[in-house]
């Protein structure tokens, strides 16, 4: 197992947390793992994001050119990174915030519209945990009990009202991505 | 046979054991040997030579780590406060002093002095003012007074050009870290014992751990200035006075009743 | 200690602390900020000092000052800030006393950007500073490799009474990965004799740069050249891969060697013989090793994120033996494998000529 996975969007969609959710999910599994904030040549303008490295073996370059996955939260993150995507790879789109047309068959594009679910859900916020559970969902780089516990750990007791909310919404990004159509 | 009576002798004056006893590199009339002796005196009289770290300027008295006869660091030019602080912060109970001219404290080491009084830095600084570079060989300084001539103002310093003296106690005095600032000055006896008492109160300040001390001591460059010392004393009096007042710009309150021990 | 994810910066300064680190000062500038707000939070709770200094300039100062009293002592900045500071670092080489650099290069000249750069090669393996000598430099490629230098940069500065740097840049400083911290080390009780504490029971201690005679200065440069050749012959660090049966061996330090990994990884799988060398002190740079393997190379390929600095150090150290090509990246642009392969490919098909 190798994935390269970017995280992209707009600052303030927590984006950078969902790239540090794997990452510390990764280890707590005791996988090799690398976090990159906004780094390398994929870096433009004021988008947020960030690249991660999951693998078997130990991780040489934290940075990549052809992500094999891109989670992207907004329209021009998936302007940017369609085209750089490794073929085959796996592409999760924030549908609610989608404008253009996919232009690659080659891919695995998941739209999930969570910006308007987690509207729905009360807490817009929430959205990358809708992001990330669809990521799951087509990628078991690790397991749901672990992200639950580390997400629990990580949000802290300052964030104790939002937990139940975020794995509630990691799980309904899970069930979307598992019966949505490729 | 008349009898020889033995008279004891009585030490009346001695060299402070703060002082080293090796002759100095400085200019004849020039006031750094008294202002050095004034310092070494206060050391010994508080008893703190041996807790004392002494840091030198780039200027006329950067060989002043040799002449004290205290533990001793040479700074980069202006940068003695920053160094002051990195030593008092690891010795917290020892007495750090700087001893800095007016190219160094006033011009390239502003930031550095602004900034240690404005942290409070619980050191004690002596500022030499004799308005003029005098190690580079005369160049205008910070302080140089209106047309003054020097040798980088030839026709006298003009301030349209170059801007009015500074004033550090003035200056200083205005940060609430700083609890005791005073300008003195070294042209007479009597001028020189009230400089002395400025920087004992000045250390005792350090040593109660009340925050930033700055004595200004007015001095001489008969070198620098072209004059001989007794006409270098004089433009002191004439020329300086006037520009630089004496006095106390600031003393904090829980200083005050160090001055009151005094009299 | 358990395995944690920690970002760069915060490992360099954690790592600090516990190498026992007594007085830090320094003054913020990205991308190395983290590291001061770690020290600025984690200093004062276990009653050591912090200052958060006017400039870079006042920074290194008070660090001079508190390595003078005998603590050990650091600062943090990146490349600006490291232009600022190359006084203080002259003073405290011409004077001898201990103090570590933690420098997270960014792209120059000039304010340059905030991205990760190796752009200050030369400005810290050179000289950081006038006169004549070379500071200790080392240069991590992890977040584990930063913690590990930090404790041996500390333990070299006392050793060698020297200034002691350890280079990142932007990508490990910001860099999560996971990581062990050593266990905390306790401060050091007694002051070394040369420190200034105050002369109690002793002869005074002066600590100074300054030599008017030349006579008397060349003397302290003589003992200074005769440390630094002390060092150069027992402090050369370096790492290799696959280089066993390499005809080409590339050449790359932190970031861009770490990059070159995998680059050379995707070469081996497409048979051709290549190998990688990660110089980790990168003065002394690692010329008795460089020098070996050119004896059994065809040629190096040196990958950093500059215009080619350490390519001169590896042409020196391989004496002309072999052809050295050099592949970089510039202001911030961070070069990722596919495109160090590419390199590797070309160099390979020009210049080896035995059996792939």
């Amino acid at each position: 197992m190798h994935e390269e996975l970017i995280f992209a969007g707009f600052g303030g969609q927590g984006v950078l947390f969902a790239g540090q959710l794997l990452a510390y999910t990764a280890l707590a599994e005791g996988k090799h793992v690398t976090w990159i904030p906004s780094y390398g040549p994929e870096m433009r303008g004021g988008t947020a994001n960030c690249t991660v490295v999951v693998s078997r073996d130990p991780i040489g370059s934290p940075v990549c050119q052809n992500p094999s996955i891109a989670v992207v939260f907004n329209n021009p993150s998936f302007e940017k990174y369609e085209p750089l995507m490794m073929p085959g790879g796996l592409l999760i789109t924030n549908d609610s915030l989608m404008v253009t047309q996919p232009e690659r068959d080659d891919l695995e594009i998941v739209p999930v519209p969570a910006t308007e679910l987690a509207t729905q859900m009360g807490e817009v916020r929430i959205a990358n945990m809708i992001l990330f559970g669809a990521l799951l969902a087509r990628r078991p780089l690790v397991s749901v009990d672990t992200v639950q516990r580390v997400l629990i750990d990580k949000l802290g007791n300052r964030k104790a009202h939002l937990h139940e909310a975020n794995i509630t919404a990691l799980k309904r990004g899970m069930e979307l991505a598992q019966h949505a159509e490729v | 046979m008349a009898t020889a009576t033995m008279v004891e002798e009585q030490v009346v004056y001695q060299r402070p054991e703060a002082l080293n006893d090796i002759p100095t590199h400085y200019c004849p009339g020039c006031t750094h040997g008294i202002a050095h002796r004034l310092i070494a005196e206060v050391l010994d009289e508080l008893g703190v030579r041996e807790r004392t770290i002494g840091v030198s300027p780039v200027g006329c008295a950067a060989f002043a780590y040799q002449y004290f006869n205290t533990d001793g660091a040479e700074a980069a030019h202006g940068r003695a406060p920053a160094m002051a602080t990195g030593i008092k912060r690891v010795l917290p109970n020892r007495v750090v002093f700087t001893y800095q001219g007016d190219g160094d404290l006033a011009a390239i080491g502003t930031a550095e002095i602004i900034h240690a009084a404005m942290r409070g830095e619980k050191i004690t600084t002596i500022f030499i003012n004799n308005a003029i570079y005098g190690m580079t060989g005369g160049q205008m300084a910070p302080t140089t007074l209106a047309h003054q001539r020097t040798t980088s103002s030839p026709t006298g310093r003009d301030v349209a050009l170059t801007g009015f003296p500074i004033r550090m106690s003035e200056l200083l005095a205005q940060l609430p870290g700083a609890v005791y600032v005073v300008r003195r000055s070294l042209h007479n006896v009597k001028e020189i014992m009230k400089a002395k008492q400025a920087i004992r109160v000045a250390f005792e300040a350090q040593i109660n751990g009340l925050g930033f001390a700055m004595v200004e001591l007015l001095s001489t460059c008969p070198t620098g200035w072209k004059l001989t010392p007794p006409e270098a004393m004089e433009w002191l009096e004439q020329e300086m006075l006037p520009y630089y007042p004496l006095g106390d710009y600031k003393v904090a309150d829980d200083v005050a009743p160090l001055l009151k021990k005094r009299r | 200690m358990a395995v944690e994810l920690m970002k760069g910066n915060v490992a360099l300064a954690e790592a600090a602390i516990r190498a026992g680190v007594e007085a830090y000062f320094g003054y913020p500038i990205t991308p190395q900020t983290e590291l001061l707000e770690h020290m600025a939070k984690r200093m004062p709770e276990l009653g050591r000092a912090f200052v958060q200094a006017e400039s870079e300039v006042a920074a290194i100062n008070m660090v001079y000052g508190a390595a003078c009293a005998g603590a050990r002592t650091m600062t943090s900045s990146s490349s600006p800030g490291i232009s600022l500071m190359q006084e203080g670092f002259s003073y405290i080489a011409g004077s001898e006393v201990p103090a570590v650099i933690v420098d997270v290069m960014r792209g120059g000249p000039g304010l340059g950007n905030i991205q990760p750069s190796q752009a200050d090669y030369f400005q810290v393996t050179r000289s950081a500073g006038h006169g004549d000598y070379h500071p200790i430099v080392l240069a991590p490629a992890s977040v584990q490799e930063a913690i590990d230098l930090m404790g041996l940069a500390f333990d070299l500065a006392d050793q060698y009474r020297h200034l002691v740097f350890v280079v990142a840049d932007g990508l490990i400083g910001q860099m999560m990965e996971p990581a062990e911290m050593p266990p905390m080390q306790p401060l050091r009780q007694e002051r070394p004799d040369w420190a200034l504490t105050g002369a109690e029971g002793r002869e005074v201690n002066t600590i100074a740069s300054l030599e008017l005679h030349a006579e008397g200065l060349e003397a302290v440069n003589l003992r200074l050249q005769a440390k630094l050749e002390t060092i150069r012959a027992a402090e050369q660090r370096s790492t290799e891969i696959l280089t066993e049966d390499a005809n080409l061996i590339v050449v790359g330090y932190g970031t861009a060697g770490r990059i070159a990994q995998t680059a050379v990884l995707q070469a081996r799988q497409q048979g051709l013989k290549v190998g990688l060398l990660r110089p980790i002190s990168l003065w002394p740079f690692p010329e008795e090793r460089l020098s070996e393997l050119s004896d059994r190379v065809q040629a190096f390929l040196v990958v950093e994120m500059n215009a080619g600095q350490m390519v001169d150090d590896v042409r020196l150290a391989s004496g002309g033996q072999v052809p050295v090509r050099f592949y970089g990246r510039m202001g911030g642009m961070v070069p990722v494998p596919e495109e160090i392969l590419h390199e590797i490919v070309t160099v390979y098909e020009k210049l080896i000529t035995s059996g792939v």
